[in-house]
């Protein structure tokens, strides 16, 4: 069976439907921004859009995302301009080893999408699937304001 | 100067990773490139009577498989102990324990054959139990018997032999679980052969230069044809010093001819780096009825598993750390490490710190109780000061703000009651603890680092380049250097390349010792360059400024520099004593938590520290390691355990093995003090380990106030705390 995905605007094919959609992304399409950090849902590393909804990549069939579209981390800047939550993560100090960064990115997008001005307690239970090693997850949420302040100006 | 030091300066590599553009070791990959699995033994112990990779080689696109009898050199590895082996021999001695190694064309060919390489294993006991393995009835986990380090410490009366009365005596026994690093970027990295007949690898690790030496070691090279380069690293916190793919990569590579890739799932990345050592310990403090010291006695067992990894500079800090960041005119410090069939322990954040401190701030709560003297109060009265000396006889003649610390967290506001409609019963408690260490390597270990800056012209505006092996792991070593040189050059445009083995070393990043010995590298060779830029101008105005570029012209101005910080000398053999340390740092947590007391669940409802930096190079990053050092620290009290059954690790999984989410984690509060250390660059200290030390503790310590459960057990679960009985 062919798999078609398009992924941040651009049609991807392949053979293989035995696989999950992180394997086709990273490994078949070497697009590699997205993590592979657990491979069980567990981590959050892998977070990308299927048609506007937050999932684990790793958690997703090949076949499920067959006709659909994804977006990954690569498909939220301008070129070399990050989007607004991406330089809420710069500017708040985010990254540190910057492995859950990617995830945590779309998870983020993906909140301020659906609630604009997310209160701490609602950005820390929408973002509980998302493990980070290094942050202590501060700097992250203080991104998630950052952002949500920038996105509300802009309006 | 707003990118210099002090400033909350931009990372160099943090827009590449917020873009998804950043490559970790992980992503790395070759056109034409095999790839390998390692076969790992399923048992704690077992007797290998047999490999048959018959099944293996036969699967299409199996290319090769590799056992110990196929390492050309040194069959054995080790940061400071020659005593593991790359692949098992004739023996296994821990749940994970590598056996062989399969390439093929794909990696699923390479997982599948790796299944079928048939191991015969006759089982052996395993000896799990490391205060029952440093008895002498004990089987061996090594014939040299299971004693893998030990130091000891006597001060004061100890060293004739005794210890004096005192009015207040209180003993505990504590155990601290088996904490993870787990680093979310996996173990990685892909071998090159090289036309010269070695081998370049493209690894994940904390130093390249230990790497290459034992890299070169096991494959029989010379080092020079071995070249290790860094490849991204996605945290690594201790879990990167020793070997992972090294050896079976470089040496599929050599035989191969092509280039090897290899990469480590998450329930094998569990099975393959070393963890923090499970410790018991034993404590018996005596204090006059008004609080004060009088002796400490400390009976420190680690659990160091089936190998060394970096077990015995971890039992010298555990001894030397074993009082805490007091005051103790007696002393008698027994640290041991004992050999067991359990993975193998070695460096975490902390590195052998951690585990006394939750031993010693526990007894300091009782030492409270048995005095009736507040928590802080019993603290503050013993503190470590300038001027006081630590069980080693070593004086500390820099700040040691230990008091100054725990008044800073006493004077925070309290939070705000528990709400009264949660619908559950929930107990509120706070708790206090402080903690020490070491920064740098100790012990006589000469610890330094290179660094290289070059002074060009680029189109007509000045650039200055920066060449060092420091590795970036997330911490902000690369963007320390840029502010470095900043602030000494005055250029803005600074490069900074993170160089491999062909260049100087840099030392390892761990030890919270990179700003420090790398930061003194990187300035030194600025100050060499700078000199160089006033020759040249001949003038001896303060520093490059707008015309740098017209004194410069088309020169190129290099300088390079090592750095080495002050020296220190071994612990002698019969007293512990000697100034083994170059430099401490000091922090302190309060912990208040809310404990349901019908479930036993605990919600940490707030953490505060207060830390001594000496200089806060770069604001930002330093409050990033504080909240991230507390995260880990809330981890090991709470919830993060690696469960071993008869030696076999239950839970490889992040479904099992529970990192702290957004949900665990509170805001932490932060107090920083900057009082600056005269010895180092800046007045700086490390500051990276301090963060997780007394977190566990503190929240250990606020359990204990909210439910009057002893708490002498990290992870705290909640069955520890709602049956009395089972867990007293």
């Amino acid at each position: 069976m062919t798999i078609g995905v398009t992924v941040n605007g651009k049609l991807y094919q392949d053979e293989c439907d035995s696989v999950s959609l992180l394997v086709l992304l990273r490994d078949h399409w070497r697009l590699l921004g997205t993590k592979n950090a657990c491979a069980e849902g567990e981590c959050g590393s892998c977070t990308v859009l299927l048609d506007g909804e937050l999932v684990n990549a790793c958690l997703v069939l090949a076949a499920q995302a067959d006709g659909r579209e994804v977006t990954t981390v690569e498909g939220l800047a301008d070129g070399d301009r990050p989007n607004t939550v991406q330089q809420a993560f710069l500017d708040a100090g985010a990254v540190q080893c910057g492995f859950c960064t990617p995830g945590m990115v779309l998870a983020v997008s993906d909140l301020l999408r659906r609630t604009p001005d997310p209160t701490e307690a609602q950005a820390r239970r929408e973002l509980a699937g998302n493990l980070c090693r290094c942050t202590g997850y501060q700097h992250i949420l203080d991104a998630v304001r950052l952002a949500a302040e920038r996105e509300a100006g802009a309006r | 100067m707003s990118a210099g030091i002090g400033a909350a300066a931009a990372q160099p590599d943090h827009l590449a990773k917020v873009l998804g553009e950043f490559r970790y070791a992980s992503d790395l990959g070759s056109a034409d490139a095999v790839w390998a699995a390692t076969v790992r033994s399923p048992h704690a112990h077992a007797r290998i009577d047999s490999i048959d990779s018959t099944a293996a080689r036969r699967l299409p696109g199996v290319l090769d498989v590799i056992t110990a009898a196929d390492i050309p050199g040194r069959k054995l590895f080790g940061q400071m102990k020659v005593d593991q082996p790359v692949l098992a021999m004739d023996v296994v001695r821990h749940h994970g324990e590598p056996v062989a190694v399969v390439a093929a064309t794909d990696p699923d060919t390479a997982r599948l054959a790796a299944d079928r390489v048939a191991v015969g294993y006759s089982v052996l006991p395993p000896v799990t139990d490391p205060v029952a393995a440093l008895r002498p009835d004990s089987p061996a986990v090594h014939s040299g018997g299971n004693l893998l380090s030990s130091k000891r410490i006597r001060r004061g009366a100890a060293q004739q032999g005794g210890l004096p009365p005192a009015d207040v005596v209180v003993r505990g026994e504590y155990t601290v679980g088996m904490q993870d690093p787990a680093f979310l970027g996996p173990e990685a990295g892909l071998a090159l052969p090289t036309e010269a007949g070695g081998v370049e690898l493209r690894v994940a690790t904390q130093w390249l230069h230990l790497d290459q030496e034992q890299l070169a070691a096991s494959l029989g090279l010379p080092a020079d044809r071995v070249v290790v380069k860094p490849a991204g690293v996605g945290g690594a916190f201790g879990g990167r010093e020793d070997l992972s793919v090294h050896v079976p990569a470089c040496l599929l590579a050599l035989r191969l001819r092509r280039p090897v890739l290899m990469w480590y799932p998450r329930a094998e990345s569990f099975l393959a780096h070393v963890h923090r050592h499970p410790a018991v310990l034993r404590y018996e403090h005596g204090c006059t009825a008004s609080g004060r010291l009088v002796y400490v006695r400390a009976e420190i067992v680690l659990d160091g598993g089936a190998y060394a990894s970096s077990s015995p500079a971890i039992a010298g800090n555990a001894a030397t750390h074993a009082a805490g960041p007091y005051d103790v005119p007696h002393a008698w410090i027994d640290a041991s490490v004992a050999y067991t069939n359990n993975p193998p322990a070695g460096a975490m954040r902390g590195f052998g710190t951690v585990q006394p401190c939750f031993a010693y701030e526990s007894q300091m709560d009782r030492l409270a109780v048995a005095t009736g003297l507040d928590p802080v109060e019993i603290r503050v009265r013993n503190a470590l000061r300038t001027g006081a000396s630590l069980p080693t006889g070593q004086v500390l003649t820099g700040p040691a703000p230990v008091a100054e610390l725990l008044g800073r967290l006493k004077a925070l506001p309290a939070p705000a009651d528990p709400p009264a409609d949660s619908g559950a019963v929930l107990a509120r408690g706070i708790g206090y603890a402080a903690g020490l260490k070491n920064i740098a390597f100790s012990e006589g270990f000469d610890d330094y680092s290179t660094a290289r800056v070059r002074l060009r012209v680029v189109d007509g505006r000045p650039v200055a380049e920066v060449t060092c092996a420091a590795v970036e792991v997330g911490q902000g070593v690369l963007g320390v250097q840029r502010q470095i040189v900043v602030s000494e050059l005055g250029v803005t445009d600074v490069r900074i390349e993170q160089a491999d083995t062909r260049f100087g070393t840099a030392g390892p990043t761990s030890a919270s010792r990179q700003t420090y010995v790398t930061g003194g590298a990187v300035r030194a060779a600025c100050r060499a360059v700078r000199d160089a830029v006033r020759e040249l101008a001949g003038s001896n105005t303060a520093r490059c400024d707008g015309t740098l570029a017209t004194v410069l012209g088309d020169r190129v101005i290099e300088r390079t520099a090592e750095f080495h910080h002050p020296p220190t000398v071994p612990l002698d053999p019969v007293h512990g004593q000697g100034n083994s340390a170059m430099q401490f740092g000091f922090a302190a947590h309060r912990a208040v938590v809310d404990v349901d007391v019908e479930l036993g669940l605990i919600t940490v409802v707030e953490l505060a520290t207060a830390q001594d930096v000496g200089r806060a190079m770069n604001p930002l990053a330093l409050a990033g390691q504080l909240q991230g050092g507390a995260a880990q620290g809330l981890g090991l009290a709470l919830t993060e355990e690696l469960v071993l059954v008869d030696g076999t690790v239950a839970n490889p999984s992040f479904a099992t093995y529970q990192l702290p989410t957004t949900m665990d984690v509170p805001r932490l509060r932060a107090e920083i003090l900057e009082l600056p250390d005269p010895a180092a660059p800046y007045g700086l200290r490390g500051i990276g380990e301090l963060p997780a030390i007394s977190s566990t503790a503190a929240i250990a310590a606020a359990v204990r106030a909210a439910t009057g459960r002893p708490v002498r057990r990290v992870p705290i679960r909640p069955e520890h705390l709602v049956d009395p009985e089972d867990h007293p």
